[in-house]
């Protein structure tokens, strides 16, 4: 039996007996005695106890990211270098994410400052944060009750990019990928990271039992809020080859389905702008930087952000098991509340996002009480194709929070093809959504708010893709959907 | 500037946060931070699954069989009284026969590790027998169900104000609840020491209350239990009365196990079973000139206290004490009333009733603007408290030193408030589906704990013969900045370096009877005492000095203390603090002392409605503008512009950042953050996936904050003012601009219908409302008369 090891502020550290579902946070604090890294909420939604680990970019270089460490459990770490907030200061000198915090009076009762200064850490080193909407998302997983943010955003600005002459820079010239190659047990408690295809494959087959885990975003939950001990663990996150993204000959997005977020935020850009629009406000950083695609699908919330846009997309998903590979399109792919086309032994592997066709409009939206880190009340992806004589030919709308599943509108897009594409058809078309759509009332919204904004967000759909049919989100919309630029 | 400062007195002037370098490094140490005592142990609360019922049966025999598990304790535990209510005997620390409330305790199981708490938890057999709960404020009054005495305010005719009356505005306005939101949850370590002693570690803003508890709860004389408060990871009120629950949980662990307890919240434990700022309902009638001026307001305010009193009759009196915010009301006719519901107990949470208070006015205004057509802004300046008579307020106090006029006048410049309204209206007409809206938002807050005698505290000072000093007061700090402002007072009036001074945690065995830090007033209060204690330390050290310097007694009042050196000016003759220090010693002189503050000349009769609960008012104002969709109902703060009086700031940098959080947690509360319980009593939101506050995008793009300048305050320390609370009211301003811009989706003369927290869906509502008042043209609101005239 392997143990597990990790590199933590430099030192290396081997654990043999903890359990596979101890989280980071509890072992910085409880074992370590590193109690600067805080616990808020042990949900991911407060930031209070981000740390940063060296992982890969969407190139698969080096790059340092902010996560939640209540949501890592200790085997996620195999053969990685994590950072936390005791371990950024260097001879005595606080790093430069630290020093301009306190010069900015960022920290008032300094509880989530530790957190703070961490997501502010990983924006040092990060040459992508070029545009304001980007510190944003840097930072809003990052929840303060004291300072109001002006200083947070003000000290985070200063240092964002800098690429500080460290001992954390060197590191993202050097660093080999980590081999997550483990096999643990304790007690009971089993967790695997098998590091190929083949191997994951008679894993799963040996043991189709296991719960699948990635990031841990959504599974670790069960550890923290629901003390669930979880027996048998396998780990996607240690094949390399599963992360992997790239444009196919065909102008196909294939995505592989422990691709982070905030990698396929990145990648998405220009080939797939609904995809990254929806990005944008799909979670904090540190959920970004541990989530992936796979997971979102697999979870198969009918809230989950990722679906609604891809259905539209027309997406379909690779399934893989020990004996081979099959393709089922995303429409078939949620059955009912939480259930997919999932077998026993199998798992995602990829998900293929078809080109967006030259004579589409395609855009997506997220409707939440906050824009930031929320859960969606109402999510939605539409594409429609409209021929040169101005018919629509083709309508795929996607909605999340409407239904058991993420799930496409079909009257309203049957109402739409065949139509000439104008505001009479849509307004026409809007109506029926009431006849796809049934939408329970919770304290995310009611009823009527989502049925009411289902169909203007359609409305809206069609209004802004006049001007572009594949419209980019300005800097710091005022709504997910953007109607009149001023 | 109040006094003179010496030349190198960190008073006035930017400073950094005295744990900044602490707290970004993670060495700044909170209770859970803290080194377990040896043979520490867990408590965990079982708490009521039901919001109302008998216990008919509890039998905790199984839990107390599993392994790892040393106590579980219920009520009949408890070796002194049962009872934990801060202001009435109304609140059992565990359950007796009866529960009243979804998270109420019920039994404490304490053992080796949390997860041997948690089984036990799950092995305590309990069977309720539900009772259908009161929820909701019309509930309570359906069934007669009230916490105290009402209170009433009455001045004037309100009658006659009505018969004369162009205008007559009649409707309920409500306003939701907050949770605290502390991103450290409640915390507390019991250590028992010999001899029936005891060491308590609370995250508390009040630790004498905490030792009262605990000595209640133990049975013991207060002298026998020390409370500690480190620093807190946030308190904003919910940390003044209910961190004794858990410090006396911890202590009744430890108690029966003679082991160090730690009780510590999870973060949905910590939401689930902990009270919130208090939701009002208020009916209102309030009647105008066609000038817009208030003539008269009716009112009866109430507040949804939860199942105990807590402190939320002082919650309803400041709530009272802030319906006219800077308005005068010529004839005011006020009831309060404390619906008692079987809620979580409500409590404090900064501005402490006066923010639900001001509510009720500012949408009064609101409206009235809206049906006279007048500027919101305009209409606000003309109701402002003026020369005498209209410098009254309903209770009698007298409004002196008024600056509203002043901050008016210097904020509508400043933002081009006119200007830009033009501008917003302009954008308005050319835009169909999105719509803007600027607000001028004015407040003014009373400073003083209503309860007069809370209005005093102390310091304990201790110079060491080094000349290094330990500076101890009775304020505790929860990320305000109060432990930076005294050391700045502290260092001023010894005249030594900041440096010099440790600030040592608040322990209520070095100042003893202190009140919450609360009420904002925390360095009015504990700063006059730091600078007593002070001045009595250097003024024995003056002749001390006088002999090192060899200067005849009559220079000794000369001398100077500053920055570390003592001197008399435009001489030679210079020593430092040091060696006087050293010398004082020598000369067998005592180098501590304590002071002691009273806030003076301050009393209200509450039977009687009258008098003068305040020591002075703090003023500020805010225009603020934003943006609506409105086919999502999603809205963004383009701008905010504040202007704020905190007297001659005591540190501007510490000042400006609590304008700042207060203005953005006030926004929270009245857009994003939604406290939704189901109908059996149980909160839906009880963790930040479901709860959410603002993140970083929710702060203005464009947020430009000034204090007032020129503008000491008599009779405050070195000339500041309160600012914890005051800054919060602000954000009222952002429901006066989203008014403006719902507004916008109707005909002018009409009346805006939004809800609070105004949420996305809140919004698009108002929004439907106001188109659907366009199309329909109906006769006015059922609830809004104009009267003939």
């Amino acid at each position: 039996m392997d143990c597990i090891r990790f590199t933590l502020n430099g030192r290396v550290v081997e654990e043999r007996s903890v359990p596979p579902t101890l989280t980071l946070l509890q072992y910085l604090r409880y074992t370590q005695g590193l109690t600067g890294t805080k616990e808020g909420c042990a949900e991911g939604d407060c930031g209070a106890c981000t740390v940063a680990i060296l992982d890969a970019d969407a190139q698969g270089g080096p790059a340092w990211r902010a996560v939640n460490s209540c949501l890592v459990l200790l085997p996620m770490l195999q053969g990685k270098q994590v950072v936390s907030v005791e371990g950024i200061a260097q001879g005595g000198a606080p790093h430069p994410a630290q020093e301009s915090l306190v010069q900015a009076l960022g920290s008032q009762c300094g509880y989530c400052t530790p957190g703070v200064v961490m997501s502010m850490f990983e924006a040092c080193y990060r040459k992508d944060l070029d545009q304001p909407w980007k510190l944003d998302d840097q930072m809003c997983g990052n929840l303060c009750r004291c300072t109001g943010y002006r200083p947070i955003k003000d000290a985070t600005k200063q240092v964002a990019g800098t690429l500080p002459d460290d001992k954390f820079r060197v590191a993202l010239k050097d660093a080999p990928r980590a081999d997550m190659k483990l096999s643990y047990q304790a007690g009971a408690q089993r967790y695997f990271t098998p590091t190929t295809v083949e191997e994951l494959g008679a894993r799963l087959a040996e043991h189709p039992e296991a719960r699948i885990v990635c990031g841990g975003t959504d599974v670790s939950l069960e550890v923290t809020k629901r003390y669930q001990e979880l027996p048998l663990v396998i780990s996607v996150e240690g094949v390399p080859e599963l992360r992997r993204m790239e444009k196919l000959s065909d102008g196909t997005v294939r995505i592989g389905a422990t691709a982070t977020l905030s990698d396929v935020e990145a990648f998405t850009e220009m080939p797939l702008p609904p995809v990254h629009r929806m990005l944008r406000y799909f979670a904090s950083r540190q959920i970004k930087n541990r989530g992936t695609v796979g997971g979102n699908l697999c979870n198969a919330s009918p809230i989950g952000d990722m679906a609604p846009v891809l259905l539209s997309l027309d997406a379909s998903v690779e399934l893989t098991s020990r004996n081979g590979t099959r393709r089922v399109p995303l429409k078939e792919f949620f059955l009912s509340y939480r259930k997919t086309a999932l077998q026993k032994g199998e798992f995602l592997s990829a998900v293929l996002v078809p080109p967006i066709p030259s004579d589409a409009r395609a855009s997506a939206y997220k409707v939440s009480k906050r824009r930031e880190l929320d859960i969606s009340a109402v999510a939605a992806g539409f594409l429609v194709r409209v021929d040169g004589g101005g018919l629509v030919v083709e309508a795929r709308l996607g909605f999340g929070g409407m239904a058991a599943t993420p799930a496409r509108a079909r009257q309203t897009e049957a109402a739409l093809v065949g139509k000439p594409w104008n505001e009479q058809t849509v307004e026409e078309a809007a109506l029926l959504l009431d006849k796809d759509f049934a939408p329970i009332s919770d304290h995310r919204g009611s009823s009527w708010y989502r049925a009411t904004v289902a169909k203007n967000l359609l409305r809206g759909f069609f209004v802004e893709t006049q001007k572009d049919p594949v419209p980019a989100l300005p800097q710091r919309p005022t709504a997910t959907v953007q109607l009149e630029q001023v | 500037m109040g006094e003179s400062p010496m030349s190198q007195s960190p008073l006035h002037r930017p400073a950094l946060h005295e744990s900044a370098y602490r707290h970004v490094s993670g060495a700044a140490l909170y209770v859970d931070d803290l080194p377990p005592p040896k043979g520490m142990l867990h408590g965990q609360v079982l708490s009521s699954p039901v919001a109302r019922g008998r216990i008919k049966q509890l039998d905790v025999s199984g839990a107390r069989a599993i392994p790892g598990v040393l106590a579980v304790l219920t009520a009949q535990d408890i070796p002194g009284h049962n009872q934990i209510g801060p202001a009435l005997p109304d609140e059992p620390l565990l359950a007796e026969n009866e529960v009243f409330c979804v998270g109420q305790a019920v039994a404490l199981v304490v053992a080796e590790t949390p997860e041997a708490c948690r089984k036990a938890l799950a092995a305590v057999k309990v069977e309720y027998e539900e009772l259908k709960p009161i929820l909701t404020i019309p509930e309570a009054e359906a069934a007669n169900a009230f916490i105290g005495a009402p209170h009433v305010i009455r001045r004037g005719d309100v009658d006659a104000a009505f018969k004369d009356a162009a205008l007559i505005l009649e409707g309920e306005s409500e306003c939701g609840g907050q949770d605290h939101f502390y991103l450290e949850t409640h915390a507390a370590l019991a250590t028992p020491l010999e001899n029936g002693t005891w060491h308590i570690v609370s995250s508390t803003q009040h630790p004498s209350e905490v030792q009262a508890k605990v000595a209640e709860i133990l049975h013991t004389p207060r002298s026998a239990v020390v409370v500690e408060c480190p620093r807190m990871g946030g308190g904003f009120g919910g940390k003044e009365t209910q961190a004794a629950h858990f410090a006396a949980l911890a202590a009744l662990g430890a108690h029966h196990t003679r082991r160090p307890v730690k009780v510590w919240l999870n973060r949905d434990q910590d939401m689930i079973t902990t009270g919130k700022r208090h939701p009002f309902l208020t009916r209102y009638r309030a009647a105008f000139a066609a000038d817009g001026t208030i003539l008269g307001l009716r009112a009866r305010v109430t507040a949804n206290g939860g199942w105990s009193a807590d402190l939320s009759l002082a919650i309803l009196d400041r709530a009272l004490f802030h319906i006219d915010n800077c308005y005068y009301l010529p004839a005011v006719h006020l009831e309060g009333y404390v619906a008692r519901t079987n809620l979580p107990s409500n409590t404090a949470f900064r501005g402490f009733g006066g923010p639900q208070g001001m509510l009720v006015i500012e949408e009064i205004m609101s409206r009235a603007a809206e049906r006279l057509k007048l500027d919101p802004a305009e209409l606000r300046r003309r109701n402002f408290y003026g020369d005498a008579p209209r410098n009254v307020a309903p209770y009698t106090q007298v409004v002196k030193d008024n600056r509203m006029p002043r901050i008016c006048d210097e904020l509508l410049a400043s933002s081009e408030y006119t200007k830009r309204k033009a501008a917003v209206e302009q954008f308005n007409a050319t835009h169909k589906h999105v719509k803007r809206g600027i607000a001028f938002s004015p407040v003014k807050f009373g400073i003083s704990f209503t309860m007069t005698m809370l209005n005093q505290a102390g310091a304990l000072v201790l110079v060491y013969a080094d000349g290094s000093v330990q500076m101890n007061h009775g304020g505790t700090e929860m990320g305000q900045g109060l432990h930076s402002k005294m050391l700045a007072v502290c260092a001023h009036e010894l005249g030594v370096p900041v440096e010099s001074i440790r600030v040592m945690n608040t322990a209520t065995d070095k100042v003893p009877n202190t009140s919450a830090t609360a009420a904002s007033s925390g360095s009015d209060l504990n700063g006059q005492a730091v600078k007593e204690a002070c001045h009595t330390i250097r003024e024995r050290m003056r002749p001390i000095a006088a002999k090192l310097l060899g200067l005849h007694n009559g220079d000794a009042d000369k001398i100077v203390f500053e920055n570390g050196r003592v001197f008399l000016p435009g001489t030679d003759k210079e020593t430092t603090f040091e060696k006087v220090a050293a010398a004082a010693y020598v000369a067998q002189v005592s180098l501590s002392s304590t002071g002691y503050y009273r806030t003076p000349g301050i009393g209200y009769d509450r039977a009687a409605g009258k008098g003068t609960p305040f020591y002075y008012f703090a003023y500020g104002a805010a225009v603020c503008e934003v943006e609506l969709n409105a086919l999502t109902g999603e809205h963004r703060v383009l701008r905010a512009d504040v202007l704020h009086d905190v007297g001659d700031s005591l540190i501007p940098t510490i000042d400006r950042g609590q304008v700042e959080g207060a203005f953005i947690q006030g926004l929270g509360w009245l857009t994003c953050e939604e406290v939704l319980f189901d109908a059996k009593g149980r909160l839906l939101t009880h963790s930040p996936s479901t709860y959410k506050i603002p993140a970083v995008g929710e702060a203005p793009e464009d947020f430009r904050v000034s204090l007032l300048e020129r503008a000491p305050q008599d009779g405050v320390i070195h000339g500041s003012k309160a600012v914890g609370e005051p800054p919060l009211m602000l954000a009222i301003g952002v429901i006066g601009a989203l008014r403006h811009a719902v507004g916008a989706f109707a005909d002018a003369g009409t009346e805006v219908e939004l809800r609070l927290p105004a949420t996305p869906e809140s919004i698009l509502r108002a929004v439907e409302h106001a188109k659907a008042t366009r199309v329909a043209k109906t006769a006015a609101r059922p609830s809004t008369v104009v009267a003939a005239t």
